[in-house]
Protein backbone atom coordinates (compact mmCIF):
# COMPACT_ATOMS: atom_id res chain seq x y z
CA UNK A 1 0.00 0.00 0.00
CA UNK A 2 2.72 2.40 0.97
CA UNK A 3 4.72 1.37 -2.08
CA UNK A 4 1.68 2.07 -4.19
CA UNK A 5 1.32 5.55 -2.71
CA UNK A 6 5.00 6.16 -3.27
CA UNK A 7 4.65 4.96 -6.85
CA UNK A 8 1.83 7.44 -7.52
CA UNK A 9 3.74 10.24 -5.81
CA UNK A 10 6.74 9.53 -8.00
CA UNK A 11 4.65 9.59 -11.16
CA UNK A 12 3.12 12.91 -10.16
CA UNK A 13 6.46 14.41 -9.29
CA UNK A 14 7.86 13.29 -12.59
CA UNK A 15 4.86 14.73 -14.44
CA UNK A 16 5.51 18.10 -12.79
CA UNK A 17 8.79 18.13 -14.66
CA UNK A 18 7.07 17.12 -17.89
CA UNK A 19 4.60 20.00 -17.49
CA UNK A 20 7.38 22.51 -16.93
CA UNK A 21 9.52 21.22 -19.79
CA UNK A 22 6.58 21.22 -22.20
CA UNK A 23 5.59 24.73 -21.20
CA UNK A 24 9.17 25.91 -21.60
CA UNK A 25 9.39 24.21 -24.97
CA UNK A 26 6.17 25.83 -26.19
CA UNK A 27 6.85 29.14 -24.54
CA UNK A 28 3.26 29.07 -23.24
CA UNK A 29 1.06 27.11 -20.88
CA UNK A 30 -0.76 27.39 -17.60
CA UNK A 31 1.76 25.93 -15.19
CA UNK A 32 0.24 27.11 -11.88
CA UNK A 33 -3.05 25.25 -12.27
CA UNK A 34 -1.38 22.28 -13.96
CA UNK A 35 0.93 21.79 -10.97
CA UNK A 36 -1.94 22.11 -8.50
CA UNK A 37 -4.02 19.45 -10.26
CA UNK A 38 -1.32 16.95 -11.15
CA UNK A 39 -1.61 14.79 -8.01
CA UNK A 40 -5.38 14.58 -8.46
CA UNK A 41 -5.03 13.62 -12.12
CA UNK A 42 -2.35 11.05 -11.32
CA UNK A 43 -4.52 9.41 -8.67
CA UNK A 44 -7.46 9.36 -11.08
CA UNK A 45 -5.69 8.05 -14.17
CA UNK A 46 -3.29 5.64 -12.45
CA UNK A 47 -5.64 4.27 -9.82
CA UNK A 48 -9.24 5.41 -9.52
CA UNK A 49 -10.68 5.55 -13.03
CA UNK A 50 -11.79 2.47 -14.92
CA UNK A 51 -10.26 3.23 -18.32
CA UNK A 52 -8.46 1.60 -21.22
CA UNK A 53 -5.94 3.93 -22.89
CA UNK A 54 -5.71 1.60 -25.89
CA UNK A 55 -9.45 2.07 -26.39
CA UNK A 56 -10.18 5.68 -25.46
CA UNK A 57 -13.75 5.49 -26.80
CA UNK A 58 -14.66 2.36 -24.82
CA UNK A 59 -18.32 2.91 -23.99
CA UNK A 60 -18.16 1.75 -20.37
CA UNK A 61 -15.11 3.80 -19.43
CA UNK A 62 -15.30 6.29 -16.62
CA UNK A 63 -15.42 9.83 -17.99
CA UNK A 64 -13.27 12.77 -17.04
CA UNK A 65 -13.84 16.41 -17.96
CA UNK A 66 -11.25 19.08 -17.28
CA UNK A 67 -13.62 21.96 -16.75
CA UNK A 68 -10.64 24.22 -16.01
CA UNK A 69 -9.49 23.57 -19.57
CA UNK A 70 -6.63 26.06 -19.43
CA UNK A 71 -4.72 23.58 -17.24
CA UNK A 72 -4.52 21.26 -20.25
CA UNK A 73 -0.79 20.61 -19.89
CA UNK A 74 -1.38 18.77 -16.63
CA UNK A 75 -3.92 16.52 -18.32
CA UNK A 76 -1.87 16.03 -21.49
CA UNK A 77 1.15 14.96 -19.48
CA UNK A 78 -0.93 12.39 -17.57
CA UNK A 79 -2.60 11.08 -20.74
CA UNK A 80 0.79 10.70 -22.44
CA UNK A 81 2.26 8.91 -19.42
CA UNK A 82 -0.77 6.61 -19.33
CA UNK A 83 -0.29 5.76 -23.00
CA UNK A 84 -3.15 7.58 -24.72
CA UNK A 85 -0.66 9.06 -27.16
CA UNK A 86 3.06 9.32 -27.70
CA UNK A 87 5.03 11.47 -25.29
CA UNK A 88 6.66 13.17 -28.27
CA UNK A 89 3.33 14.82 -28.93
CA UNK A 90 3.91 16.94 -25.83
CA UNK A 91 6.58 18.82 -27.79
CA UNK A 92 3.87 19.98 -30.16
CA UNK A 93 1.71 21.52 -27.42
CA UNK A 94 0.18 24.81 -28.59
CA UNK A 95 2.11 24.66 -31.88
CA UNK A 96 0.45 25.13 -35.26
CA UNK A 97 -1.36 21.99 -36.38
CA UNK A 98 -1.10 20.21 -33.03
CA UNK A 99 -3.54 17.72 -31.51
CA UNK A 100 -2.70 19.27 -28.18
CA UNK A 101 -4.52 22.56 -28.45
CA UNK A 102 -4.19 25.21 -25.77
CA UNK A 103 -7.53 23.98 -24.45
CA UNK A 104 -8.49 20.29 -24.78
CA UNK A 105 -10.27 19.43 -28.02
CA UNK A 106 -12.23 16.15 -28.04
CA UNK A 107 -12.15 15.98 -31.83
CA UNK A 108 -8.40 16.32 -32.01
CA UNK A 109 -6.87 14.62 -28.97
CA UNK A 110 -7.42 10.98 -27.89
CA UNK A 111 -8.64 10.59 -24.33
CA UNK A 112 -10.45 13.93 -24.11
CA UNK A 113 -14.05 13.19 -23.18
CA UNK A 114 -15.25 16.74 -23.83
CA UNK A 115 -13.81 19.98 -25.18
CA UNK A 116 -13.46 22.79 -22.66
CA UNK A 117 -11.91 26.22 -22.35
CA UNK A 118 -14.74 28.55 -21.45
CA UNK A 119 -14.87 28.28 -17.67
CA UNK A 120 -17.93 27.12 -15.78
CA UNK A 121 -19.27 24.62 -18.29
CA UNK A 122 -17.84 21.21 -17.39
CA UNK A 123 -20.21 20.28 -14.61
CA UNK A 124 -23.31 20.77 -16.79
CA UNK A 125 -21.75 18.55 -19.43
CA UNK A 126 -20.94 15.98 -16.75
CA UNK A 127 -24.57 16.02 -15.65
CA UNK A 128 -25.66 15.40 -19.24
CA UNK A 129 -23.31 12.43 -19.49
CA UNK A 130 -24.52 11.04 -16.15
CA UNK A 131 -28.18 11.39 -17.11
CA UNK A 132 -27.43 9.71 -20.44
CA UNK A 133 -25.63 6.90 -18.64
CA UNK A 134 -28.59 6.36 -16.34
CA UNK A 135 -31.00 6.26 -19.29
CA UNK A 136 -28.74 3.67 -20.90
CA UNK A 137 -28.46 1.76 -17.63
CA UNK A 138 -24.72 2.15 -17.46
CA UNK A 139 -22.84 2.45 -14.21
CA UNK A 140 -19.66 4.23 -15.17
CA UNK A 141 -18.66 7.35 -13.23
CA UNK A 142 -18.17 10.87 -14.51
CA UNK A 143 -15.54 13.05 -12.85
CA UNK A 144 -15.31 16.79 -13.46
CA UNK A 145 -12.36 18.88 -12.29
CA UNK A 146 -13.30 22.49 -11.56
CA UNK A 147 -11.16 25.46 -10.55
CA UNK A 148 -11.93 27.54 -7.50
CA UNK A 149 -11.83 30.78 -9.47
CA UNK A 150 -13.97 29.06 -12.06
CA UNK A 151 -16.55 28.45 -9.34
CA UNK A 152 -17.39 32.14 -9.43
CA UNK A 153 -19.28 31.35 -12.65
CA UNK A 154 -23.06 31.23 -12.21
CA UNK A 155 -23.38 28.14 -14.38
CA UNK A 156 -21.42 26.10 -11.84
CA UNK A 157 -24.13 26.85 -9.29
CA UNK A 158 -26.92 26.14 -11.75
CA UNK A 159 -25.33 22.75 -12.25
CA UNK A 160 -24.75 22.17 -8.53
CA UNK A 161 -28.39 23.04 -7.88
CA UNK A 162 -29.69 20.75 -10.61
CA UNK A 163 -27.57 17.73 -9.66
CA UNK A 164 -28.37 18.16 -5.97
CA UNK A 165 -32.12 18.44 -6.47
CA UNK A 166 -32.30 15.65 -9.04
CA UNK A 167 -29.81 13.46 -7.16
CA UNK A 168 -27.80 12.82 -10.30
CA UNK A 169 -25.95 9.53 -9.85
CA UNK A 170 -22.35 8.56 -10.53
CA UNK A 171 -21.19 12.17 -10.78
CA UNK A 172 -18.18 13.49 -8.88
CA UNK A 173 -17.13 17.15 -8.94
CA UNK A 174 -13.57 17.74 -7.80
CA UNK A 175 -12.66 21.29 -6.86
CA UNK A 176 -9.00 22.19 -7.23
CA UNK A 177 -9.08 24.63 -4.35
CA UNK A 178 -5.71 26.32 -4.80
CA UNK A 179 -6.95 29.74 -3.57
CA UNK A 180 -5.46 31.56 -6.55
CA UNK A 181 -7.07 32.67 -9.78
CA UNK A 182 -5.79 34.59 -12.81
CA UNK A 183 -5.36 38.09 -11.45
CA UNK A 184 -5.31 37.66 -7.68
CA UNK A 185 -5.67 35.44 -4.67
CA UNK A 186 -9.29 34.30 -4.42
CA UNK A 187 -9.65 35.98 -1.01
CA UNK A 188 -8.82 39.31 -2.67
CA UNK A 189 -11.36 38.57 -5.36
CA UNK A 190 -14.79 37.00 -4.81
CA UNK A 191 -14.10 34.49 -2.07
CA UNK A 192 -15.97 31.17 -1.99
CA UNK A 193 -16.10 30.56 1.74
CA UNK A 194 -17.85 28.85 3.39
CA UNK A 195 -17.40 26.69 0.28
CA UNK A 196 -18.07 23.21 1.66
CA UNK A 197 -21.18 24.42 3.48
CA UNK A 198 -22.51 26.03 0.34
CA UNK A 199 -22.10 22.90 -1.72
CA UNK A 200 -23.55 20.66 0.94
CA UNK A 201 -26.50 23.04 1.26
CA UNK A 202 -27.08 22.26 -2.43
CA UNK A 203 -27.61 18.60 -1.37
CA UNK A 204 -24.23 17.25 -2.37
CA UNK A 205 -22.10 14.90 -0.33
CA UNK A 206 -18.89 16.79 0.39
CA UNK A 207 -15.45 15.33 1.08
CA UNK A 208 -12.54 17.64 1.90
CA UNK A 209 -8.88 16.78 2.00
CA UNK A 210 -5.35 17.80 1.03
CA UNK A 211 -5.02 17.50 -2.73
CA UNK A 212 -1.28 16.77 -2.67
CA UNK A 213 -1.03 14.11 0.04
CA UNK A 214 -1.30 11.09 -2.24
CA UNK A 215 -2.50 8.51 0.30
CA UNK A 216 -5.55 10.38 1.62
CA UNK A 217 -6.13 11.94 -1.80
CA UNK A 218 -6.41 8.55 -3.47
CA UNK A 219 -8.61 7.10 -0.75
CA UNK A 220 -10.91 10.14 -0.79
CA UNK A 221 -11.33 9.89 -4.55
CA UNK A 222 -12.12 6.19 -4.19
CA UNK A 223 -14.61 6.97 -1.47
CA UNK A 224 -16.25 9.59 -3.70
CA UNK A 225 -16.28 7.03 -6.51
CA UNK A 226 -18.37 4.61 -4.48
CA UNK A 227 -20.53 7.17 -2.69
CA UNK A 228 -21.57 8.74 -5.98
CA UNK A 229 -23.78 5.73 -6.71
CA UNK A 230 -26.30 7.33 -4.36
CA UNK A 231 -26.08 10.92 -5.59
CA UNK A 232 -23.59 13.62 -6.49
CA UNK A 233 -20.35 13.92 -4.54
CA UNK A 234 -18.10 16.96 -4.32
CA UNK A 235 -14.44 16.55 -3.47
CA UNK A 236 -12.84 19.75 -2.25
CA UNK A 237 -9.12 19.22 -2.72
CA UNK A 238 -7.06 21.81 -0.88
CA UNK A 239 -4.13 22.46 -3.16
CA UNK A 240 -1.35 24.90 -3.83
CA UNK A 241 -1.12 26.70 -7.14
CA UNK A 242 2.33 26.05 -8.63
CA UNK A 243 2.87 23.19 -6.14
CA UNK A 244 6.41 21.82 -6.08
CA UNK A 245 8.28 24.86 -7.35
CA UNK A 246 8.74 27.30 -4.51
CA UNK A 247 9.02 30.42 -6.63
CA UNK A 248 5.76 29.55 -8.40
CA UNK A 249 3.73 28.52 -5.37
CA UNK A 250 0.74 30.69 -4.43
CA UNK A 251 1.59 33.24 -7.12
CA UNK A 252 -1.09 34.37 -9.51
CA UNK A 253 1.75 35.64 -11.69
CA UNK A 254 2.43 31.98 -12.53
CA UNK A 255 -1.15 31.31 -13.59
CA UNK A 256 -0.57 31.47 -17.31
CA UNK A 257 3.12 31.72 -17.83
CA UNK A 258 5.85 29.35 -19.00
CA UNK A 259 9.27 29.22 -17.33
CA UNK A 260 12.24 30.43 -19.34
CA UNK A 261 15.30 28.17 -19.50
CA UNK A 262 16.92 29.52 -16.36
CA UNK A 263 13.66 29.23 -14.41
CA UNK A 264 13.13 25.74 -15.79
CA UNK A 265 16.57 24.60 -14.63
CA UNK A 266 15.94 26.01 -11.20
CA UNK A 267 12.52 24.37 -10.98
CA UNK A 268 13.81 21.00 -12.16
CA UNK A 269 16.64 21.10 -9.66
CA UNK A 270 14.17 21.72 -6.88
CA UNK A 271 11.91 18.90 -8.03
CA UNK A 272 14.81 16.50 -8.46
CA UNK A 273 16.14 17.35 -5.04
CA UNK A 274 12.75 16.19 -3.83
CA UNK A 275 12.47 19.35 -1.80
CA UNK A 276 8.88 19.85 -2.74
CA UNK A 277 6.75 18.90 0.20
CA UNK B 1 -50.50 16.87 -37.14
CA UNK B 2 -53.59 17.34 -39.31
CA UNK B 3 -53.64 20.57 -41.28
CA UNK B 4 -55.21 21.95 -44.43
CA UNK B 5 -54.06 24.65 -46.80
CA UNK B 6 -54.82 28.14 -45.46
CA UNK B 7 -55.49 26.92 -41.91
CA UNK B 8 -53.98 29.31 -39.43
CA UNK B 9 -51.72 27.21 -37.23
CA UNK B 10 -49.13 28.35 -34.76
CA UNK B 11 -45.60 27.16 -35.35
CA UNK B 12 -45.13 26.36 -31.68
CA UNK B 13 -48.04 23.96 -31.75
CA UNK B 14 -46.67 22.36 -34.89
CA UNK B 15 -43.26 22.05 -33.25
CA UNK B 16 -44.65 20.51 -30.06
CA UNK B 17 -46.65 17.98 -32.06
CA UNK B 18 -43.76 17.20 -34.37
CA UNK B 19 -41.51 16.44 -31.40
CA UNK B 20 -44.14 14.17 -29.87
CA UNK B 21 -44.58 12.35 -33.19
CA UNK B 22 -40.86 11.96 -33.75
CA UNK B 23 -40.41 10.68 -30.20
CA UNK B 24 -41.87 7.30 -31.15
CA UNK B 25 -39.58 6.91 -34.12
CA UNK B 26 -36.48 8.37 -32.48
CA UNK B 27 -36.13 6.55 -29.16
CA UNK B 28 -32.96 8.58 -28.55
CA UNK B 29 -34.75 11.93 -28.81
CA UNK B 30 -34.72 13.76 -25.47
CA UNK B 31 -36.22 17.19 -24.86
CA UNK B 32 -34.92 19.80 -22.42
CA UNK B 33 -36.88 22.83 -21.29
CA UNK B 34 -36.02 25.91 -19.23
CA UNK B 35 -39.47 26.53 -17.76
CA UNK B 36 -41.30 27.63 -20.89
CA UNK B 37 -42.69 24.24 -21.99
CA UNK B 38 -46.34 25.33 -21.93
CA UNK B 39 -45.42 28.30 -24.14
CA UNK B 40 -43.07 26.56 -26.53
CA UNK B 41 -45.35 23.48 -26.50
CA UNK B 42 -42.64 20.98 -25.62
CA UNK B 43 -45.13 19.89 -22.97
CA UNK B 44 -46.82 17.77 -25.63
CA UNK B 45 -43.64 15.68 -25.76
CA UNK B 46 -43.40 15.70 -21.97
CA UNK B 47 -46.90 14.28 -21.60
CA UNK B 48 -46.13 11.50 -24.06
CA UNK B 49 -42.56 10.69 -23.03
CA UNK B 50 -42.05 11.87 -19.44
CA UNK B 51 -38.87 9.79 -19.06
CA UNK B 52 -37.22 11.57 -21.95
CA UNK B 53 -38.20 15.08 -20.94
CA UNK B 54 -35.94 17.10 -18.64
CA UNK B 55 -37.06 20.19 -16.82
CA UNK B 56 -33.83 22.05 -16.18
CA UNK B 57 -35.28 25.10 -14.49
CA UNK B 58 -34.66 28.68 -15.56
CA UNK B 59 -31.03 27.94 -16.30
CA UNK B 60 -30.38 28.16 -20.03
CA UNK B 61 -26.61 27.81 -19.72
CA UNK B 62 -26.94 24.62 -17.72
CA UNK B 63 -29.52 23.34 -20.21
CA UNK B 64 -27.16 23.80 -23.16
CA UNK B 65 -24.32 22.12 -21.27
CA UNK B 66 -26.41 19.15 -20.14
CA UNK B 67 -27.57 18.69 -23.72
CA UNK B 68 -23.96 18.64 -24.89
CA UNK B 69 -23.18 15.91 -22.35
CA UNK B 70 -26.26 13.88 -23.32
CA UNK B 71 -25.22 13.99 -26.96
CA UNK B 72 -22.03 12.09 -26.13
CA UNK B 73 -24.21 9.23 -24.91
CA UNK B 74 -25.91 8.81 -28.26
CA UNK B 75 -28.99 10.85 -27.41
CA UNK B 76 -30.33 13.62 -29.63
CA UNK B 77 -31.23 16.43 -27.24
CA UNK B 78 -33.63 19.13 -28.44
CA UNK B 79 -33.28 22.17 -26.20
CA UNK B 80 -35.99 24.73 -26.39
CA UNK B 81 -36.70 28.14 -24.96
CA UNK B 82 -37.35 31.65 -26.19
CA UNK B 83 -34.85 32.45 -28.93
CA UNK B 84 -33.62 35.56 -27.19
CA UNK B 85 -32.57 33.72 -24.03
CA UNK B 86 -31.29 30.77 -25.96
CA UNK B 87 -28.81 32.57 -28.13
CA UNK B 88 -27.79 35.28 -25.68
CA UNK B 89 -27.91 33.76 -22.20
CA UNK B 90 -26.59 30.43 -23.43
CA UNK B 91 -24.56 31.90 -26.27
CA UNK B 92 -21.17 30.93 -24.91
CA UNK B 93 -22.40 27.41 -24.14
CA UNK B 94 -23.86 27.04 -27.64
CA UNK B 95 -20.59 28.26 -29.10
CA UNK B 96 -18.12 26.36 -26.97
CA UNK B 97 -19.96 23.24 -25.81
CA UNK B 98 -22.15 22.63 -28.89
CA UNK B 99 -20.92 24.30 -32.09
CA UNK B 100 -17.17 23.87 -31.67
CA UNK B 101 -17.28 20.23 -30.49
CA UNK B 102 -19.99 19.55 -33.16
CA UNK B 103 -22.25 18.16 -30.44
CA UNK B 104 -25.37 16.58 -31.91
CA UNK B 105 -27.67 19.04 -30.14
CA UNK B 106 -30.78 20.60 -31.69
CA UNK B 107 -31.82 24.07 -30.63
CA UNK B 108 -35.32 25.47 -30.91
CA UNK B 109 -35.38 29.26 -30.76
CA UNK B 110 -39.05 29.81 -29.97
CA UNK B 111 -40.90 33.13 -30.13
CA UNK B 112 -38.45 34.35 -32.74
CA UNK B 113 -38.74 37.89 -34.05
CA UNK B 114 -41.66 40.15 -33.36
CA UNK B 115 -44.57 37.91 -32.33
CA UNK B 116 -43.95 37.32 -28.63
CA UNK B 117 -47.43 37.92 -27.27
CA UNK B 118 -46.85 41.61 -26.65
CA UNK B 119 -43.78 40.95 -24.50
CA UNK B 120 -41.78 43.63 -26.29
CA UNK B 121 -38.12 44.50 -26.47
CA UNK B 122 -36.62 42.10 -23.91
CA UNK B 123 -38.29 39.09 -25.49
CA UNK B 124 -38.09 39.64 -29.22
CA UNK B 125 -35.06 38.03 -30.81
CA UNK B 126 -34.38 39.94 -34.02
CA UNK B 127 -30.65 39.20 -34.06
CA UNK B 128 -30.52 35.46 -33.36
CA UNK B 129 -29.81 34.50 -36.97
CA UNK B 130 -26.95 36.97 -37.10
CA UNK B 131 -25.38 35.24 -34.11
CA UNK B 132 -26.11 31.66 -35.08
CA UNK B 133 -25.13 32.18 -38.71
CA UNK B 134 -21.63 33.19 -37.71
CA UNK B 135 -21.06 29.92 -35.81
CA UNK B 136 -19.18 27.24 -37.76
CA UNK B 137 -20.88 23.79 -37.86
CA UNK B 138 -24.35 25.31 -37.33
CA UNK B 139 -27.26 24.51 -39.66
CA UNK B 140 -30.15 26.99 -39.53
CA UNK B 141 -33.78 26.38 -40.53
CA UNK B 142 -36.50 28.98 -40.59
CA UNK B 143 -39.72 27.25 -41.68
CA UNK B 144 -42.54 29.13 -43.39
CA UNK B 145 -45.57 27.36 -41.99
CA UNK B 146 -46.67 24.52 -39.72
CA UNK B 147 -46.00 22.03 -42.50
CA UNK B 148 -42.42 23.14 -42.83
CA UNK B 149 -41.99 23.18 -39.05
CA UNK B 150 -42.72 19.45 -39.13
CA UNK B 151 -40.30 18.87 -42.00
CA UNK B 152 -37.54 20.96 -40.44
CA UNK B 153 -37.93 19.33 -37.04
CA UNK B 154 -37.45 15.97 -38.71
CA UNK B 155 -34.46 17.19 -40.72
CA UNK B 156 -32.96 18.59 -37.54
CA UNK B 157 -32.88 15.06 -36.13
CA UNK B 158 -31.61 13.52 -39.35
CA UNK B 159 -28.72 15.93 -39.75
CA UNK B 160 -25.64 15.00 -37.70
CA UNK B 161 -24.43 18.02 -35.72
CA UNK B 162 -25.83 21.24 -34.27
CA UNK B 163 -29.02 22.64 -35.78
CA UNK B 164 -30.86 25.86 -34.96
CA UNK B 165 -34.58 25.79 -35.66
CA UNK B 166 -36.19 29.20 -35.61
CA UNK B 167 -39.93 29.21 -34.94
CA UNK B 168 -42.50 31.91 -34.23
CA UNK B 169 -45.22 32.11 -31.64
CA UNK B 170 -48.11 33.34 -33.76
CA UNK B 171 -50.51 31.60 -36.11
CA UNK B 172 -49.26 31.43 -39.67
CA UNK B 173 -51.35 30.29 -42.65
CA UNK B 174 -50.45 26.88 -44.03
CA UNK B 175 -49.17 27.76 -47.48
CA UNK B 176 -47.77 24.42 -48.57
CA UNK B 177 -49.74 21.28 -49.51
CA UNK B 178 -49.47 17.97 -47.72
CA UNK B 179 -46.95 16.54 -50.18
CA UNK B 180 -44.66 19.57 -49.76
CA UNK B 181 -40.98 18.71 -49.71
CA UNK B 182 -37.87 20.64 -48.87
CA UNK B 183 -34.22 19.76 -49.27
CA UNK B 184 -31.91 21.12 -46.56
CA UNK B 185 -29.67 23.78 -48.08
CA UNK B 186 -31.97 24.36 -51.04
CA UNK B 187 -34.28 27.27 -51.77
CA UNK B 188 -37.74 26.88 -53.29
CA UNK B 189 -38.81 28.93 -56.27
CA UNK B 190 -42.47 29.74 -55.60
CA UNK B 191 -43.10 31.94 -58.64
CA UNK B 192 -41.06 32.75 -61.70
CA UNK B 193 -40.72 36.40 -62.74
CA UNK B 194 -38.27 38.95 -64.08
CA UNK B 195 -39.04 42.46 -62.76
CA UNK B 196 -37.73 41.75 -59.28
CA UNK B 197 -36.66 38.77 -57.18
CA UNK B 198 -38.17 38.63 -53.73
CA UNK B 199 -36.30 36.34 -51.33
CA UNK B 200 -38.03 35.56 -48.07
CA UNK B 201 -37.73 33.17 -45.18
CA UNK B 202 -39.86 31.89 -42.30
CA UNK B 203 -43.30 33.32 -41.65
CA UNK B 204 -42.58 36.20 -44.06
CA UNK B 205 -42.97 33.89 -47.04
CA UNK B 206 -46.76 33.75 -46.57
CA UNK B 207 -46.80 37.54 -46.73
CA UNK B 208 -44.53 37.59 -49.74
CA UNK B 209 -46.90 35.19 -51.51
CA UNK B 210 -49.85 37.48 -50.81
CA UNK B 211 -47.87 40.46 -52.03
CA UNK B 212 -46.89 38.60 -55.19
CA UNK B 213 -50.56 38.02 -56.05
CA UNK B 214 -51.35 41.72 -55.67
CA UNK B 215 -48.29 42.69 -57.68
CA UNK B 216 -49.15 40.26 -60.44
CA UNK B 217 -52.59 41.84 -60.75
CA UNK B 218 -50.79 45.13 -61.23
CA UNK B 219 -48.66 43.66 -64.00
CA UNK B 220 -45.47 43.22 -61.95
CA UNK B 221 -43.64 39.96 -62.53
CA UNK B 222 -42.01 38.67 -59.36
CA UNK B 223 -39.61 35.80 -58.91
CA UNK B 224 -40.37 34.60 -55.41
CA UNK B 225 -37.70 32.55 -53.68
CA UNK B 226 -38.34 30.95 -50.29
CA UNK B 227 -35.37 29.96 -48.12
CA UNK B 228 -36.24 27.53 -45.33
CA UNK B 229 -32.52 26.87 -44.82
CA UNK B 230 -30.48 29.95 -43.93
CA UNK B 231 -27.28 28.05 -43.38
CA UNK B 232 -25.84 26.63 -45.52
CA UNK B 233 -27.36 29.27 -47.80
CA UNK B 234 -28.36 28.27 -51.33
CA UNK B 235 -25.86 30.36 -53.29
CA UNK B 236 -26.99 29.14 -56.70
CA UNK B 237 -30.58 30.17 -56.09
CA UNK B 238 -29.44 33.64 -55.07
CA UNK B 239 -27.17 33.99 -58.07
CA UNK B 240 -29.92 32.85 -60.36
CA UNK B 241 -32.29 35.40 -58.84
CA UNK B 242 -29.72 38.14 -59.34
CA UNK B 243 -29.23 37.10 -62.94
CA UNK B 244 -32.89 36.93 -63.93
CA UNK B 245 -34.26 39.93 -62.05
CA UNK B 246 -31.23 42.22 -61.58
CA UNK B 247 -32.91 43.56 -58.42
CA UNK B 248 -33.54 41.69 -55.17
CA UNK B 249 -35.76 42.43 -52.19
CA UNK B 250 -35.23 40.31 -49.07
CA UNK B 251 -37.91 39.94 -46.40
CA UNK B 252 -37.37 38.54 -42.93
CA UNK B 253 -38.78 38.62 -39.40
CA UNK B 254 -35.30 39.64 -38.23
CA UNK B 255 -32.94 42.57 -38.24
CA UNK B 256 -31.64 43.64 -41.64
CA UNK B 257 -28.22 43.23 -40.03
CA UNK B 258 -26.80 39.73 -40.13
CA UNK B 259 -29.79 37.72 -41.29
CA UNK B 260 -31.19 36.69 -44.68
CA UNK B 261 -30.66 40.15 -46.21
CA UNK B 262 -27.02 40.14 -45.22
CA UNK B 263 -26.52 36.58 -46.41
CA UNK B 264 -27.95 37.47 -49.82
CA UNK B 265 -25.74 40.57 -50.05
CA UNK B 266 -22.68 38.48 -49.21
CA UNK B 267 -23.45 36.09 -52.05
CA UNK B 268 -24.25 38.66 -54.74
CA UNK B 269 -21.34 40.91 -53.78
CA UNK B 270 -18.94 38.09 -54.59
CA UNK B 271 -20.71 36.77 -57.67
CA UNK B 272 -23.32 38.80 -59.53
CA UNK B 273 -23.46 42.26 -57.95
CA UNK B 274 -26.94 43.75 -58.10
CA UNK B 275 -29.13 46.06 -56.10
CA UNK B 276 -30.43 44.41 -52.92
CA UNK B 277 -33.13 46.00 -50.76
CA UNK B 278 -33.79 44.56 -47.32
CA UNK B 279 -37.08 44.51 -45.42
CA UNK B 280 -36.77 43.58 -41.77
CA UNK B 281 -36.13 45.41 -38.53
CA UNK B 282 -34.01 48.48 -39.22
CA UNK B 283 -31.52 48.29 -36.34
CA UNK B 284 -34.12 48.88 -33.63
CA UNK B 285 -35.44 47.15 -30.52
CA UNK B 286 -39.03 46.01 -30.99
CA UNK B 287 -41.95 47.15 -28.88
CA UNK B 288 -45.03 45.65 -27.28
CA UNK B 289 -48.32 45.74 -29.09
CA UNK B 290 -50.59 43.96 -31.49
CA UNK B 291 -48.57 41.75 -33.85
CA UNK B 292 -50.26 42.95 -37.03
CA UNK B 293 -50.18 46.61 -36.08
CA UNK B 294 -46.47 46.28 -35.36
CA UNK B 295 -45.70 44.35 -38.55
CA UNK B 296 -47.44 47.17 -40.42
CA UNK B 297 -45.44 49.80 -38.53
CA UNK B 298 -42.17 47.97 -39.24
CA UNK B 299 -43.00 47.59 -42.94
CA UNK B 300 -43.60 43.84 -42.88
CA UNK B 301 -47.27 43.48 -43.83
CA UNK B 302 -48.08 42.22 -47.33
CA UNK B 303 -49.26 45.73 -48.24
CA UNK B 304 -45.97 47.21 -47.10
CA UNK B 305 -44.19 44.65 -49.27
CA UNK B 306 -46.28 45.64 -52.29
CA UNK B 307 -45.57 49.30 -51.64
CA UNK B 308 -41.87 48.65 -51.29
CA UNK B 309 -41.69 46.73 -54.56
CA UNK B 310 -43.57 49.43 -56.48
CA UNK B 311 -41.30 52.04 -54.97
CA UNK B 312 -38.18 50.09 -55.98
CA UNK B 313 -39.51 49.65 -59.53
CA UNK B 314 -40.62 53.30 -59.73
CA UNK B 315 -44.19 52.32 -60.50
C1 LIG C 1 -15.67 32.10 -19.06
C2 LIG C 1 -14.22 32.40 -18.93
N1 LIG C 1 -13.83 33.58 -18.40
C3 LIG C 1 -12.52 33.87 -18.29
C4 LIG C 1 -11.56 33.00 -18.71
C5 LIG C 1 -10.09 33.37 -18.61
N2 LIG C 1 -9.43 32.58 -17.53
C6 LIG C 1 -8.73 31.48 -17.82
S1 LIG C 1 -8.13 30.73 -16.46
C7 LIG C 1 -8.80 31.91 -15.44
C8 LIG C 1 -8.64 31.80 -13.95
C9 LIG C 1 -9.14 30.49 -13.45
O1 LIG C 1 -8.87 30.34 -12.10
P1 LIG C 1 -9.08 28.94 -11.39
O2 LIG C 1 -10.41 28.40 -11.77
O3 LIG C 1 -8.85 29.11 -9.96
O4 LIG C 1 -8.01 28.02 -12.10
P2 LIG C 1 -6.63 27.48 -11.57
O5 LIG C 1 -6.19 28.37 -10.46
O6 LIG C 1 -6.88 26.12 -11.09
O7 LIG C 1 -5.72 27.53 -12.75
C10 LIG C 1 -9.47 32.86 -16.18
C11 LIG C 1 -10.16 34.03 -15.61
C12 LIG C 1 -12.01 31.78 -19.28
N3 LIG C 1 -11.16 30.86 -19.75
N4 LIG C 1 -13.33 31.51 -19.35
Amino acid sequence: MLDHTKYLTEIANNLRKVVLKSANNAGTGHVGGSLSEIDILTALYFSVLNIDPSNPDWENRDRFILSKGHASLGLYSVLAERGYFSKELLDTFDQTGTKLQGHPDMNKCPGIDFSTGSLGQGLSIGIGISIGAELRKKNFKTFVLIGDGESQEGQVWEALMYAGVRKVKNLVAIFDYNKVQLSSMIQDNIDLEPFAEKISAFNWNVIEMNGHDMGPLESSLKKAYHLSGGGPVAVIAHTIKGKGVSFMENKFEWHGKAPDSRQLAEALAELEGGQAK
Amino acid sequence: MKMNLNDNISQRLAFGNALADLGSEYRNLVVLDADVGPSSQTKIFKDKFPDRFFQIGIAEQNMAGIAAGLSTMGYIPFISTFAVFMVHRAGDQIRNAIAHPRANVKINGAYAGLPTGRAGATHSAFEDIAIMRSLPNMTIFEPADAREVELCTRYALEIEGPVYLRTVRCDVPVIFPQDHKIIPGKALILTEGHDIAVISTGMMTARALEAEKILRSKGVSVKLVHMPTLKPIDKEAIQEAAETAKTILTIENHSVIGGLGSAVCEVVAETIPCKVYRLGYQDIFLESGDDEELFEAYGLSSHCIVKKVLEILNK
